[in-house]
C-alpha cells in the first residue's frame, strides 16, 4: 500500500505518493528526478548515494524515504548558494579532485557534512570520515587535496 | 620542461568538470524517456549445462510485463569484440557456460515487476562436468566448454626472436621461477546500463549506452540484430568509469534494442553491483612461467615465457589480450633472444576481459618480480640490473619495434631517488622495506583496420569553435585534452571550444578507448582538423597582411605574423573578414589519423612495429609489514611516467594516482574468489577495493620526452602505470621481510603463513 507522505528536500515541500520499502535514494531519483544523487552498489557500501539529512551525512540506498519525513534533505543539486558553486565543489572543479564524476556528488556531500561539523578537520580526520565514499579513479589524492583546499577557505571566511 | 605553448601543458580544470559536481552530468540510468519500460535479465545459476526447456508463461502472465525474450528467438549471430573469436550470443542458446550466463530477458511497466517477472521464469537445465581450472580444463578428458574447440584452448601465441637456445647457452646463470595473478574487478562506480528507442517510421534504433567504443558497439548490435549499421546509432552520455570492462557489447544493450524494436517503446536496462561482478568482464587469472639467462653482471641474454590465461566461459579480447601479454616483454628491456608461448583456456568461470593494462599487468608482475630474485641471487642491485637492461630510443630493436622516444632509463632513477633507494634498500629494520618495478604501454596500435580517428572542426562567426570527435571519454578527460589539442593549434583559449564527443549518429568514426590511444589517435585527428581550418583562415588573413601564410602564427586569439605581434589582427575579426571577403562560410576542417606503419603489424606471424608510440614508466614503493598482523602498509609510492608531453599535467597526474592506487588493490587485496563457479565475494564489502584510509603517499614524477608522432608530443598516460605497482610492492614486500611472493595478491595470511615458516 502506497501512502503519501511530504517531504523536505533542498528547501521546497514535495508531497509524494511513496510505498513503504522505497528508499530515499530511489524517491530522489524517480519521482523528483535529481539524478545527481547515484547508485554505485544499493547496498550502503560505496557512498554514491549520499545525501545530507539534517545536515549529517546519510546513505540515501539504505534509508527508507518514509523515514525522511520532517527532515531537511539536502542533495548535490542543492547545495549551491544564488547561483554559485559551494567552496568543495569549486575547489573538487579547480584540484582535479574528479575523474569520471559518479562519485563525486557523494564525495561533496559527505566531505560537505564533515565540514559542517568540525571546524578544520586534519587530513587524517578527512581520509577516516570519508572512508566509506568509493573511488575507483582518483587514487583519492586529489580528492583530500580538494576538500582540504575548501576547508583552508571555509576557515578563511569564518 | 619549458613549454612554448599556451593552452597545451595546463593544469586546466575537466571541460564539464562543473556538471560533474553540481550533480547534472547524465549518465546512462539518469535518462529517462516517456513511456519508458524496464528490463532484467535472467542468469544461469549453474555453472555447465544445457538448456532443455525454458517456461516463460507464468512470466509473460504477470501484469505490467511487456516482453520476455530466451536465446531462442533472437538471431542466430555470434557476438565478440575481436571478430575472428567471436563465441557468445546476447542469450545463450542450447548452453550456459558459467554461473551468471545470460539466460532470458524481461521488460516491464517498473523494475521490480521485471524482477519479479525473472523469478518466475523457469530453466530445466542438463547439467554437465563443469572445470573451473585452465590447466585442469586443458587437459585430456576435461569437460569441454564450446563445441570444436580442443582442450578448451580458443587462442594460442607461440613466437621467438633471435636464438633462445643460443642465448640460455651463453648465459652465466639461468634461473626460472613461476607466479600465478588472481582475478581481478574493475568495479567501475557506474554500473552498466543502457537504453533503447526504435523509430518505427525510419527502422532506425538509438542505444545510450556505458560503454567505452560506441563504434565498436555500433557494429555488433548491427551484426546480433541484423539491422544496418547506419541504422544503429550509439550515443555515448558520461560514463562512470570502465577500465577496460566497459569494452564489449552485452546482454544490457541488445536486449534493451530488442525489446525496443519489437515493442516500440524506449527500454532501459540497470545492472545491479552483483551483476558487474559476476557476468561483465574481469582481468584474467594467468600461470606464468618465466625463464631468464643473464651474465654475470645482470645483462640479459635469453627470456622464455609461457603464460595460460584463465578466459572464463568466452572470448571476450582473448587473441589480443595474451598477444599483448607476450609482445610487451620485449620492451622496456633489451631481451635479444626470446621466446614466448601464450595460452587462452576456457574455464566455467566470469569472463575475463580487457583491463588496464590487458594482459601485461600479469606478465609484468612475473617478470618484474623474477628480476629481482635474480637480481638478489647474482648480487646485483635491482634498480642497476633495470638501467643496465633499458632500451633506447633510436636503437635497433630485436623485433622491429620502433622506439621514437623513451625514457625508460631515467624513470628508473628518478622513482629510485624518490624512494631513497640509496638510503634505504637492505638497510630499513626488519619489516620495512622498498621496491621497484619498470614497464612500458604503447599509445595506441598501428595499422589494423577500425582503429582510426575521426575529427570536424567548424569555426564560429563569433571567434568559437565547434569539434566533433568520435572519442569516448570515459571519465579519463579525452574530451579536455583533445579540446586543449584544438584550442593550441587554432590559437584560441580553451573556454573558445565546445566538444561534442561520441554520438555514432554525429560524430566521425573512432575505435574508442582502449589500448591507450585516445590521446595520439583521436588528439592528431583532431589536431589536423584544426590545422586545416586554420589554413584556411590563414591564406585569407595573409593576402589582408600582404604576408605568406606560413609565416603567420595564432596565439590567444590573435593572428600575426611571427616575430611581431603588433601586425595581425584578431582571430574574430579575421572570421569577420573572412566572411565578408564573400568566402564561403563556415570555415570547416576536417581529417581522419591512422598511425603511420611501413609493414605488417599484426605481429602474431611476422615481426614489425605494434604501436605508434611506447610509454614507459617506473614504480617505487615502500611498505611496512606488520609482522604480529602480516597487514602491508604502502607508506609511500612513487610513479616516473614517460608520457611524452603532458597536455594537461593536472589530468595526467590524475590516471597516474588513480592507476597507482588500483595497482595496490592488485598487489594487496583484490581477488574474485571463485568457488565451484559461485563468486563469493560480488560487493564492494566483500571485495574490497582501496578507500582513503589505505591510500598511500603518492608522489608523480615526471620523465617528459617529445615523441615525434603524438600530437604536440603526447603519449599514452593512462594505463601503463597499472603494469607495475603491484611487483614494485611485493619485491618492497621481498626487502622487508625477505619472502619472495609469486602470487597475488599478498593478504595477510599469506605473510603470516610464510613468516611462521621462516621462524621454524
Amino acid at each position: 500500500m502506497k501512502s503519501a507522505i511530504k517531504l523536505k528536500v533542498n528547501g521546497d515541500d514535495h508531497e509524494l505518493l511513496v510505498s513503504p520499502n522505497n528508499t530515499l535514494l530511489e524517491v530522489l531519483r524517480e519521482k523528483l528526478g535529481l539524478t545527481g544523487t547515484k547508485q554505485g552498489c544499493d547496498l550502503g557500501a560505496c557512498g554514491a548515494c549520499t545525501v545530507l539529512v539534517d545536515g549529517e551525512s546519510r546513505l540515501s540506498c539504505i534509508m527508507l524515504a518514509v523515514d525522511a519525513v520532517g527532515k531537511e534533505i539536502i542533495t548535490i543539486e542543492g547545495i549551491e548558494e544564488n547561483g554559485h558553486l559551494d567552496p568543495l565543489q569549486a575547489a573538487f572543479v579547480e584540484k582535479g579532485g574528479l575523474q569520471c564524476g559518479f562519485c563525486t556528488p557523494g564525495m561533496i556531500l559527505t566531505a560537505r557534512s564533515i565540514l559542517n561539523e568540525e571546524a578544520r578537520p586534519t587530513e587524517e580526520t578527512i581520509k577516516r570520515k570519508m572512508a566509506g565514499n568509493l573511488c575507483r579513479c582518483t587514487g583519492y589524492k586529489k580528492i583530500v587535496e580538494a576538500v582540504m583546499t575548501a576547508n583552508e577557505q571555509t576557515g578563511e571566511g569564518a | 620542461m619549458e613549454t612554448k605553448f599556451n593552452v597545451v601543458g595546463r593544469r586546466l580544470p575537466m571541460h564539464d568538470a562543473a556538471a560533474k559536481v553540481k550533480g547534472s552530468a547524465q549518465f546512462t540510468a539518469d535518462l529517462t524517456l516517456p513511456g519508458m519500460l524496464h528490463g532484467k535479465i535472467l542468469r544461469s545459476n549453474i555453472p555447465h549445462g544445457k538448456i532443455l526447456h525454458i517456461d516463460t508463461s507464468r512470466a509473460e502472465k504477470l501484469p505490467g510485463v511487456k516482453g520476455v525474450a530466451t536465446g531462442k528467438e533472437i538471431p542466430d549471430r555470434l557476438y565478440g569484440i575481436v571478430p575472428k573469436a567471436r563465441d557468445e550470443y546476447a542469450l545463450a542458446k542450447e548452453k550456459v557456460r558459467y554461473i551468471g550466463d545470460d539466460v532470458a530477458a524481461v521488460c516491464a511497466v517498473d523494475p521490480e515487476i521485471a524482477e519479479e517477472a525473472v523469478q518466475l521464469i523457469k530453466v530445466d537445465y542438463e547439467e554437465l562436468p563443469a572445470v573451473f581450472d585452465p590447466l585442469e580444463a586443458m587437459k585430456e578428458g576435461a569437460p569441454l566448454i564450446h563445441e570444436g574447440v580442443l582442450n578448451n584452448t580458443s587462442f594460442s601465441i607461440r613466437k621467438e626472436f633471435g636464438n633462445a637456445e643460443k642465448g640460455f647457452a651463453e648465459s652465466d646463470f639461468v634461473f626460472e621461477d613461476s607466479f600465478f595473478s588472481q582475478a581481478v574487478n574493475h568495479a567501475p562506480l557506474e554500473p552498466h546500463a543502457a537504453l533503447a528507442q526504435y523509430d518505427s517510421l525510419r527502422g532506425e534504433v538509438t542505444i545510450w549506452s556505458s560503454t567505452q567504443i560506441p563504434f565498436f558497439l555500433r557494429r555488433n548490435l548491427s551484426s546480433t540484430l541484423q539491422i544496418p549499421e547506419s541504422k544503429v546509432r550509439v550515443i555515448k552520455p558520461k560514463v562512470g568509469g570502465g577500465f577496460g570492462q566497459k569494452i564489449d557489447m552485452f546482454a544490457k544493450d541488445f536486449c534493451a534494442c530488442w525489446f525496443a524494436i519489437k515493442l516500440g517503446k524506449p527500454v532501459k536496462f540497470v545492472y545491479e553491483r552483483e551483476e558487474v561482478f559476476i557476468s561483465t568482464r574481469q582481468r584474467h587469472p594467468m600461470y606464468i612461467t618465466v625463464k631468464t639467462g643473464v651474465k654475470k653482471d645482470g645483462t640479459i641474454l635469453a627470456q622464455q615465457f609461457k603464460a595460460h590465461a584463465d578466459g572464463g566461459a568466452y572470448n571476450s579480447t582473448a587473441p589480443t589480450m595474451i598477444a599483448l601479454s607476450c609482445f610487451f616483454l620485449m620492451i622496456p628491456y633489451h631481451v635479444p633472444n626470446l621466446v614466448y608461448e601464450g595460452h587462452h583456456v576456457y574455464t566455467n568461470k566470469p569472463v575475463g576481459g580487457a583491463m588496464r593494462g590487458h594482459g601485461i599487468p600479469q606478465a609484468r608482475f612475473a617478470v618484474e618480480r623474477q628480476l629481482d630474485m635474480i637480481a638478489e641471487r647474482i648480487g646485483v642491485d635491482p634498480a642497476e640490473i633495470r638501467m643496465k637492461n633499458s632500451i633506447h630510443a633510436g636503437e635497433p630493436h630485436p623485433a622491429k619495434f620502433i622506439i621514437n622516444s623513451c625514457g625508460f632509463f631515467d624513470s628508473v632513477k628518478k622513482a629510485a631517488d624518490a624512494i631513497g633507494w640509496k638510503e634505504k634498500r637492505g638497510k630499513l629494520p626488519f619489516g620495512r622495506g622498498v621496491g621497484l618495478a619498470g614497464a612500458s604501454f604503447p599509445s595506441g596500435v598501428s595499422n589494423m583496420s577500425h582503429i582510426s580517428s575521426g575529427a570536424v572542426v567548424q569555426l564560429g562567426q563569433d571567434g568559437a569553435v565547434n569539434v566533433l570527435s568520435g572519442a569516448a571519454d570515459i571519465g579519463q578527460g579525452a574530451e579536455t585534452v583533445i579540446s586543449q589539442i584544438v584550442a593550441e593549434e587554432l590559437g584560441v583559449l580553451m573556454e573558445d571550444v565546445r566538444i561534442t564527443a561520441a554520438d555514432t549518429g554525429v560524430t566521425p568514426l573512432d575505435p574508442g578507448t582502449f589500448g591507450s590511444g585516445v590521446t595520439v589517435r583521436a588528439g592528431n585527428a583532431a589536431r589536423l582538423a584544426a590545422l586545416e581550418a586554420k589554413n584556411k583562415l590563414f591564406e585569407f588573413v595573409a593576402r589582408k597582411l600582404e604576408a605568406n601564410p606560413e609565416d603567420l602564427v595564432a596565439a590567444n586569439r590573435k593572428i600575426f605574423v611571427k616575430g611581431s605581434p603588433e601586425t595581425g589582427m584578431t582571430f574574430k575579426d579575421a572570421i569577420k573578414g573572412y566572411q565578408y571577403a564573400d568566402l564561403p562560410m563556415p570555415i570547416v576542417g576536417r581529417a581522419s589519423w591512422f598511425p603511420p606503419a611501413t609493414e605488417p603489424t599484426t605481429l602474431f606471424k611476422e615481426d614489425g612495429n605494434f604501436a605508434p608510440s611506447y610509454s614507459f614508466m617506473t614504480q617505487s614503493a615502500e611498505v611496512e609489514v606488520d609482522l604480529d598482523t602480516g597487514r602491508v602498509k604502502l607508506l609511500k609510492m612513487a610513479t616516473a611516467h614517460d608520457c611524452g608531453r603532458a597536455i594537461n599535467p593536472m589530468l595526467v597526474e590524475g590516471q597516474l594516482e588513480g592507476s597507482v592506487v588500483g595497482g595496490m588493490g592488485q598487489a594487496l587485496y583484490e581477488d574474485v574468489i571463485v568457488e565451484k563457479g559461485q563468486v563469493m565475494n560480488p560487493s564492494f564489502l566483500d571485495y574490497g577495493f582501496p578507500t582513503f584510509l589505505e591510500m598511500p603517499e603518492i608522489e608523480t614524477l615526471e620523465v617528459e620526452t617529445d615523441d615525434p608522432i603524438g600530437p604536440f608530443g603526447a603519449k599514452e598516460a593512462g594505463e601503463g602505470t597499472q603494469l607495475s605497482p603491484a611487483p614494485a610492492i611485493v619485491n618492497a614486500i621481498y626487502d622487508a621481510i625477505g619472502i619472495d611472493f609469486k602470487e597475488l595478491p599478498v593478504t595477510p595470511e599469506k605473510i603470516l603463513r610464510e613468516l611462521e615458516k621462516k621462524r621454524g
